[in-house]
Formats: structure tokens, sequence, C-alpha cells
């Protein structure tokens, strides 16, 4: 295709420049990613990048693989390839740096407070983020019971969390919820 | 402090340890297991550790689990680990997810595929409530802890504040709560 060149250097401007910017995390960019792929370049309709959404939030890996697809669709595995490490470098690289200044700065009081400070923070976050998926996820009263009694055995028992995403995704193929 | 690492892992171990992560992760659900692997099986970061690294993971910009693999990787072997826990976090997923990808553009519509990974969100959602039990039953000890949780929980999951007014409102409270008292 005569436009898989220009496509790809669409896909690297892109996705670079998005990974500062994804401040917060990868979903925080997606509106973005949304409007020039569908509306700026035309690479899927809204329908597509959608599914695409839902295949990158369940499938296993990082929901940032989103972009990934994405450079599939625009340029092939090529597109595919250069949009995921476009989006990793950039900020890995800064992530990178902090994090050594991070374990340099070991025996700080900062470091200290950071570290026991923000725990229950990250608790909370934790918790919100598990309530508002369940609420994106779009949560009928048996998916919620499926939730619930997951959440009853991963807590109180030692069962293996792989058995017990397995066996949910069972019963969600066996059209349960 | 830093004291729960033992033998620190090869490069190896790393992008085996985060494909396996990755892998295991289907429905969602990437922190509570990397929280399962990193903390309670391998023993690499401490619960008060993983925590902080995980909250700071999400301000700095870039996909939260990919810092984080960046974090645990150069925490033991610098660069190459952080490249080494990246690579082993995104390759395999990233193969699995291009055939899930053609899949659906050649067929558009894969409802035995929908419901399977809507049962595997359940779960996966699950997995995340129930990391929030287990931490919090260590790190929420006394009153303060508590109020910062529900305010964090709160001010992010019901009122839907984007993350940087939640943090800009409860993260300097924390800290100053937490700042070491001199003796």
């Amino acid at each position: 295709m005569k436009d898989d060149g220009l496509n790809l250097i669409h896909v690297l401007i892109l996705f670079s420049s998005l990974s500062l910017l994804s401040i917060g995390g990868g979903n925080t960019v997606i509106p973005e990613m949304h409007r020039k792929a569908v509306e700026s370049y035309s690479w899927m309709n809204g329908k597509q990048f959608a599914d695409l959404f839902a295949i990158s939030q369940a499938a296993p890996g990082p929901s940032i693989l989103l972009v990934t697809l994405i450079g599939y669709k625009a340029a092939g595995i090529t597109g595919a390839i250069l949009a995921t490490v476009a989006m990793i470098l950039p900020a890995g690289t800064l992530v990178y740096l902090v994090s050594r200044f991070w374990i340099r700065s070991a025996d700080s009081p900062l470091h200290f407070a950071i570290e026991k400070g923000f725990a229950p923070l990250t608790v909370g976050l934790m918790f919100a983020s598990g309530w508002v998926m369940s609420k994106a996820a779009d949560h009928d009263w048996r998916a919620w019971l499926l939730t619930g009694a997951c959440t009853l055995l991963c807590t109180t028992t030692k069962t293996n969390p792989i058995l017990i995403v397995g066996g949910a995704a069972l019963i969600g193929w066996l059209g349960w919820v | 402090m830093s004291d729960a690492a033992k033998a620190p892992p090869s490069l190896a171990e790393l992008v085996l340890t985060f494909n396996y992560i990755s892998l295991a992760s289907f429905g969602g659900g990437l922190s509570a297991w990397s929280r399962e692997v990193v903390v309670v099986e391998k023993k690499w970061m401490s619960e008060e550790e993983f925590l902080s690294i995980l909250t700071m993971c999400r301000i700095l910009p870039g996909a939260n689990q990919v810092n984080v693999a960046i974090f645990v990787g150069a925490k033991f072997l610098r660069l190459p680990g952080a490249v080494a826990a990246v690579f082993g976090l995104t390759f395999v997923p990233a193969v699995l997810i291009l055939l899930l990808g053609a899949a659906y553009f050649r067929y558009s519509d894969l409802p035995a595929v929908q419901d399977t990974l809507k049962g595997a969100a359940a779960g996966a959602i699950a997995l995340t409530l129930s990391m929030t039990f287990k931490t919090g039953r260590k790190c929420l000890l006394s009153a303060i802890p508590w109020t910062f949780f529900a305010a964090t929980f709160f001010l992010n999951g019901i009122l839907r504040w984007p993350l940087f007014g939640v943090l800009a409102l409860t993260a300097p409270l924390a800290i100053l709560w937490a700042w070491p008292k001199a003796k």
C-alpha cells in the first residue's frame, strides 16, 4: 500500500507524543487516540475502536497494548511494533531516571514518608479502580454475584488466582454472566 | 525500607516473571497480579515499597504496569533489568493481542469470546477488590490511614475526581503524617 509510509510517520508522531502526555496512566490519552485514529486519520471507525479497546482491556498484558492494535490497523505489523515502542520509550526513559533517583534516595526522610504515606492512598485508589471497573464493565446482578464470590474466594483462601479468573472466564463462556 | 529482597533475580528471571504476570492477567487486574508475584511469591519488595511505587507509577507518564516493571527491573539490574522486565511484560501479550486483533478484523464479532472475556473481567475485578482487602489489613492500622484510604476512594471512585486532583489534596497530608519524627 502506498500510504503505509505516511501512516508509519503518523503512528510514530502520534504515539511518541502521547507517551509523555499519558500522565496518570495510558487510559488518560485514549480520547486523544480515538480522535486521531478515527477522525483525523480514518484508520478505523468508532465501533472498531471501541471493540479494540475492549479487547485490550480483557486480553492478558498491559491495556496500553491498545496502541499495538491501532498501529497494526494503520500500517500492518511494522506499524504495530512502531506504535508499541513509540508509546513505551519516551515515558519509560523518564520513569527509569526517576526509579534510579528513588533507589539512591533510600535513606532520605522523604523516601520513608512517601513509602509509608502513599500506602493508604494506593489502597484507596485500588478500591476505587475496582469499583469503577465493575461499573464500566456494565455489571448486572449475575456479574456482581460472580465478582463477589471470586473476591471472597481470593481473600479468604489460598486458591491460585489463575484458577479463579479461569473459572470466571469459563462461567462467562458458558453464557451464565 | 526495602529489606524484603533475597537473592537478586537474573535478567532471564525478570523476563520470565513479568511474562508470567502479564499472561496471568487476562481480564485485567494486572496490579493485583504484580503484587501477588513481586511481593507475596518472590518477596522482591516489601508491601509498603510496592504500594508506594504503584502510586508513583500512576502519577508518572506512561502505562502504570510498564512503569512498575521498570521500577522493579531497575531496582535489581538497572537499565538491562528495566528493559528485560518491560520486554517480558509486553512481548508475548503483544503477539497474542495481534492474533486476537487480526481475528477480530476478519470475523468482526466474536460473541463467545466476548462472553468469556466478560466472565474473566468479573474474576479480574475480584482480584483487584481482594488486593484492596489484603493490603488494607496490613497498612490501615489506625484512624489516620483509614481516613486517607476513605478520602482517596471517595474522591476518586465516587466523585470521580481526576487522579491529580485527588493526590494534590491527599498526598501532601499523607507525607506530612508519615514524615519520620525527629528524635
